[in-house]
């Protein structure tokens, strides 16, 4: 068994259902100035959270959620994988949204961090959850798809290659690309503008 | 038979090593571009692994987005950008890649650089660790923006995975009415559709109005592409694409350019192509357009008032409540007239020759009025030495703009150049998220570099159409 199986995240969950949160919201830019990716989750949503005290990630009772709960079009904006890297150095595991913003959920992939989807009604039963007891239990159960809390259950989606991806531990998307090497040589001289456009 | 695949699968088809049982496609890159912010990390992945990059005369650097605009001499008075300038010089020595440096004459935007070279292709595919990368769509390339993780599969494989999305046709006819701009085709375009409404897509803009248009344009276009939720767009290449690339320093030449351009013009969807969908659009319809939110998908034409929230639907008012409550504007009222306090020409929407032309065409014997700060900041080393050929440096600075050297500048302020407090930009760039520019309460107004141009000069939000007729 490999150790990078994901099939379930089990924790506590944090409440964000809003729409269109970009990626400059999550991690601003200034903070992607390093050439490493540590520290990050300190400045998770820094500007939003000084400008509004009420922030989920400013509330204490949230502070060990490994589940975020979020809106539409979840990480939309700069390909910046400082975004996940913030939430995931955080602490945050999975994150269930109405929708994720497609580089987002790429960065996510090659990280480990569930993201999956569910219906916007089934998002905010699961805030609701969330806010009235922050200490209740979730868990985002990759193998039946679905979203367990309270003795309720919400269905989740989430795309067969990822889900597969890390169901069985195959995430380390380099090591699987590596070993295909020979194809990759072999393809290069069937494209032609490597090739000098042969007739 | 006619080949009935749209551009998009051919060039796809043409670069899928393998698919895996999951539906996912092992795709071959042509070309990786990489720049200081988002390959530090991804140089460290290889080392740790022992790999070496597969195809570094596919890889090419520059630095763009932590550079100083005013003052360039290093070190920077900034360490931790001065750590990444010297981050990238390494990886690029150690890894044996071409930097495009601050002392190379090709530096620049890479999404301004790749083009400029010659670099950018049809058929290719194309991508970067920048969401911007949709801009080399413009070439009738598949160019797409990637994650650090993915840097380093391409760094040490060439290839990465991903999922083939649906092609929808964005189709705009007509001729664009005078003051409106590329700019404002694409605003539009995101407007109706929104900023969520391309994911699962790539985007093939196609009809008359895109056909008319310069690759400078098209560029402009596709560069906000991902704005509109679609991870690339792209354009057919034509006659304008070839004349583009004759000459440049990496295309082709001789008779390869030729065989070249065969080959690309072949790649174009035929007429009976077929797409997973398709909208269409009037260029009559459209206006000079300017953003009041904090979506680039919220926006008006100028002559238009700004939404009552009570015109969205009710999931959407939260949203809509914010950004009007960020952006310090009342619904219904103009967004003509709305003062600003910045005006930002540059970026990699719209920092090319023929947007810093059109910008100088307006600023010419007017000033910029007071309390406005007002700069322009070329795309490229190149860009802004063929500007100051033409004088245009003069005018600008003669109006009262700063002329800077080439980056990013405050698209994304992650150098010097930023928003202070609240204060509102009239800005040619690609985002107005909260904090964007800079300020954490920072405000942008997004538009065209014309239209950014006429705000400067009167210190607030103008009808290009109209500004000519204004009084001095």
């Amino acid at each position: 068994m490999s150790s990078n199986e994901i099939k379930t995240v089990e924790g506590t969950g944090i409440p964000l259902v809003l729409d269109d949160i970009d990626t400059d919201r999550i991690i601003p830019a200034r903070f992607l100035r390093c050439v490493t990716f540590e520290g990050l989750g300190d400045h998770l949503f820094e500007d939003d959270r000084a400008q509004d005290a009420d922030h989920p990630f400013n509330q204490p009772q949230y502070r060990n959620a490994s589940i975020l709960i979020t809106g539409r079009n979840f990480g939309c904006g700069s390909s910046r994988e400082h975004a996940p890297q913030s939430l995931m150095r955080w602490g945050i595991r999975a994150i269930v949204a109405e929708s994720h913003a497609e580089i987002f959920f790429g960065n996510c992939a090659s990280l480990g961090i569930v993201a999956a989807t569910a219906d916007r009604n089934d998002l905010e039963t699961l805030a609701a959850l969330v806010t009235q007891n922050p200490d209740c239990r979730l868990t985002v159960d990759l193998e039946s798809l679905c979203v367990t809390a309270g003795g309720q259950s919400v269905p989740v989606r989430i795309p067969d290659s990822a889900r597969t991806a890390l169901i069985t531990g195959q995430w380390d998307y380099l090591s699987r690309l590596l070993s295909a090497q020979g194809a990759v040589t072999a393809h290069a001289a069937t494209i032609p503008y490597l090739n000098d456009f042969p007739d | 038979m006619s080949d009935t695949r749209n551009l998009f699968n051919k060039v796809w088809d043409l670069h899928s090593v393998r698919t895996l049982p999951d539906g996912q496609t092992q795709l071959f890159i042509g070309l990786h571009l990489i720049h200081e912010v988002t390959s530090p990390q991804a140089f460290e992945i290889l080392r740790e692994r022992g790999l070496q990059v597969a195809f570094p005369q596919r890889t090419f650097a520059t630095v763009d987005h932590v550079i100083p605009t005013a003052d360039q001499s290093r070190p920077f008075q900034d360490e931790l950008a001065e750590q990444m300038m010297s981050a990238i010089e390494r990886n690029c020595r150690e890894f044996g890649i071409t930097l495009l440096n601050l002392d190379d004459r090709r530096q620049g935007i890479v999404h301004v650089v790749g083009p400029e070279q010659g670099l950018t292709q049809p058929g290719m595919t194309i991508v970067c660790g920048d969401s911007h990368t949709s801009t080399h769509g413009a070439f009738g390339s598949i160019a797409i923006g990637i994650g650090t993780s993915n840097v380093a599969q391409v760094l040490a494989t060439q290839t990465m995975f991903l999922n083939r999305p649906a092609v929808r046709r964005v189709v705009v006819n007509g001729q664009l009415s005078p003051g409106v701009f590329a700019k404002d085709v694409i605003l539009h375009i995101i407007r109706k559709l929104g900023v969520q409404g391309g994911v699962g897509y790539a985007y093939e803009y196609a009809g008359t109005t895109f056909d008319a248009m310069s690759m400078e344009e098209r560029m402009t276009v596709c560069n906000m592409s991902i704005e509109g939720g679609a991870r690339c767009g792209y354009i057919n290449p034509d006659e304008t694409t070839v004349d583009y690339l004759r000459g440049r320093p990496f295309a082709p030449q001789g008779d390869s350019f030729d065989r070249a351009a065969a080959w690309w013009l072949s790649l174009a969807s035929s007429d009976d192509a077929e797409f997973d969908d398709e909208v269409e659009f009037d260029a009559a319809d459209i206006e000079p357009t300017v953003t009041w939110g904090i979506t680039p998908a919220q926006s008006v034409g100028i002559s238009e008032k700004l939404p009552h929230v009570s015109d969205f639907p009710s999931e959407e008012q939260t949203l809509v409540r914010e950004a009007l409550e960020f952006m310090g504007l009342q619904e219904g009222a103009p967004i003509a007239g709305t003062k600003i306090d910045v005006a930002f020409i540059g970026s990699c929407t719209n920092s090319r020759i023929s947007d810093l032309r059109q910008a100088a065409d307006v600023v010419r014997g007017h000033r910029v009025a007071d309390g406005v700060r007002a700069i322009v900041v070329p795309g490229s080393q190149q860009v802004r030495e063929q500007a100051m050929n033409e004088g245009l440096h003069e005018v600008f600075e003669a109006a009262g703009f700063e002329w800077r050297g080439a980056g990013c500048s405050m698209c994304l302020a992650m150098n010097p150049d930023r928003l202070q407090g609240r204060e509102v930009c009239a800005s040619s760039s690609n985002r107005n998220f909260k904090g964007r520019q800079g300020s954490p309460v920072g405000r942008t107004l997004l538009m065209s570099p014309a239209m950014v141009a006429a705000a400067a000069v009167q210190g607030h939000v103008t009808d290009i159409r109209e500004f000519a007729l204004a009084p001095v």
